[in-house]
């Protein structure tokens, strides 16, 4: 459990992070979302003790990340921003040095090794020193180092920044595999992954948290979210008919007229009626697609919001 | 094995991956051939010793040391690893003693390097080995001396050229102080002792008289306390400034 107490943080007169309040438990996988400069790294810095913060405190399943450092750090796994490693090491001689810092000796050390460069696929580099690798890899590397001691916290800074679609792919399994009763912060500004990841999401914006939501339930604030998006052959009469159907707000249409989205009214599914209607009237369809949410329109919604209230 | 080896040993092992290590090697010893045969005078002298030889020490390790120390620290802050490294559970001690211990086992190893002259020195005369033995120790107790001020210099800043610059600065100081033309300057209105803790604070002052043969525990202690109060100097850099 990890609990951050009115956590805040100033560089001279600038507030990165603003009295952040929250809990996490074991088995949620926090994602971090917000625009660049909103203080998603500066936080994770302060969890992983790194920074002191100004004012506030965090612990990590009871030790406090200033006065119980080293024992909080025991029990965590940290991937920084930018997956800084030593460039003139290989990925093994690497991984072996993190983990004897980890306290692991000998054969168990091998094992350790073994595992972590199996789960990234890092069989084909591990004797090439790290500078040389691509981006991809290097990632790669700095996860390894953090999941190398199997911990309980797992706090990753934009971890698939600089991965192929594959790759990314392969990244969020192994989130996902790892999360069953481990505590996992992520950040990115990809927002794909939250739904792909995540079983909560806070926007954070200037250093204040927005919201605190699972990201189903962020889906559900887009003005998208359970409306219906049809391409038809005809549209003679369509848009009408569809604007006094019951339970609809509103109707947007293209220029064309072909293509139609319908706003819910608010906890209505249209999709029965809508249904109906096409097959009354026997319109050809090519598309019919219920919309889930857009995530970067609520995105851009609540940060927008957040920066007229400042 | 502690945490503090493992760094220890990360980090020796870092010179030799690179050209670094053999880079430096190999002028450290041509460097103390120039100086011993050609500025120290070393046959010329007709004694057998290695006086010539040491002599030139503090001066070689002017530029010599500062160029290892730079990348103790600006290295891991130029990289962005020192967020790697304090995240880990090392504490701040066992990473600054690490360090500090992997560049001065490495100077020893260059210092251990310049046996042949030990060897011509006994082919040719007879010399006082124990002598020899003492301006060696004392010689590598100085290197110390130097890269522990290396380090805390290396802690305050990520670029490695500045690091360097003041370095060689405030180590060309300790070394002045104890020179005859500044103790002359002070001498004749600054009061005696003044003059006189200026000359104690030198590094001259003392490696001098080890390198003589001398081995007094006094001046072993100097540099002893100058390398811990540089290294808990570097430490309390490091936690006043990690991030930026």
């Amino acid at each position: 459990m990890i609990t951050v107490d009115n956590l805040t943080k100033r560089f001279g007169p600038f507030t990165a992070v603003d009295s952040l309040s929250f809990t996490v438990k074991p088995g949620e996988v926090l994602g971090f979302l917000g625009p660049n400069g909103a203080g998603k790294s500066t936080t994770m810095k302060m969890i992983t003790g790194f920074l002191a913060p100004t004012s506030g405190q965090v612990t990590v399943y009871g030790h406090n990340t200033l006065d119980d450092s080293l024992k909080a750090r025991e029990i965590m796994g940290y991937l920084p921003e930018g997956a800084p490693s030593y460039g003139d090491m290989t990925p093994l001689k690497f991984l072996r040095f993190i983990g004897e810092v980890r306290g692991f000796r000998g054969a168990e050390l091998t094992r350790r090794v073994q595992s972590v460069v199996d789960a990234l696929q890092l069989e084909s580099v591990l004797n090439q020193t790290i500078e040389t690798l691509s981006k991809g890899f290097k990632r790669r590397v700095g996860l390894a180092q953090a999941i190398i001691h199997d911990p309980k916290v797992l706090v990753l800074d934009e971890p698939t920044d600089g991965l192929d679609p594959n790759q990314k792919h392969e990244v969020r399994k192994l989130i996902q595999n790892l999360s069953k009763d481990k505590i996992v912060i992520v950040s990115t500004h990809i927002l794909e992954e939250v739904t792909a990841v995540c079983t909560r999401a806070m926007i954070i914006a200037g250093g204040k948290l927005l919201v605190d939501d699972t990201p189903q339930a962020l889906e559900a604030r887009s003005r998208f979210h359970g409306a219906i998006r049809l391409e038809l052959t005809h549209a003679e009469g369509a848009l009408q008919q569809l604007q006094v159907l019951d339970g609809v707000k509103s109707v947007e249409s293209s220029e064309n007229g072909l293509s139609l989205t319908v706003f819910p009214e608010a906890g209505v599914s249209l999709f029965l009626s809508i249904n109906d209607l096409l097959q009354k009237n026997n319109w050809e369809v090519h598309e019919f697609h219920v919309e889930r949410g857009k995530l970067d329109d609520v995105f851009r919604t609540i940060t927008r919001e957040g920066e007229v209230n400042e | 094995m502690n945490n503090f080896t493992v760094v220890l040993k990360r980090e020796l092992a870092s010179y030799f991956a690179t050209p670094l290590a053999y880079v430096f090697i190999v002028i450290f010893l041509m460097l103390t051939g120039v100086f011993t045969f050609f500025l120290g005078g070393f046959f010329e002298n007709g004694q057998a010793d290695l006086w010539a030889f040491f002599n030139f020490h503090p001066w070689l390790y002017l530029f010599l040391v500062p160029a290892l120390s730079m990348r103790l620290w600006s290295e891991e802050r130029k990289s962005g690893t020192i967020e790697l490294l304090m995240t880990l559970p090392i504490s701040l001690r066992d990473m600054v003693v690490g360090k500090f211990l992997a560049a001065w086992l490495f100077t020893g190893i260059a210092l251990l390097l310049t046996f042949p002259l030990w060897m011509t020195v006994n082919y040719l005369g007879d010399p006082d080995n124990g002598a020899i033995m003492a301006g060696y120790l004392g010689s590598w107790m100085m290197s110390g001396a130097f890269l522990a001020i290396g380090s805390c210099i290396s802690a305050a800043t990520k670029n490695q050229v500045i690091a360097f610059i003041l370095t060689a600065v405030v180590c060309f100081l300790f070394v002045m102080s104890g020179f005859n033309l500044v103790q002359e300057w002070f001498t004749g209105w600054a009061l005696d002792w003044v003059v006189d803790a200026i000359a104690a604070l030198s590094f001259l002052t003392h490696f001098n008289a080890i390198a003589k043969g001398v081995l007094d525990l006094r001046d072993v202690l100097y540099f002893m306390v100058i390398i811990i109060g540089w290294l808990v100097a570097t430490a309390i850099v490091l936690d006043m400034k990690k991030a930026d």
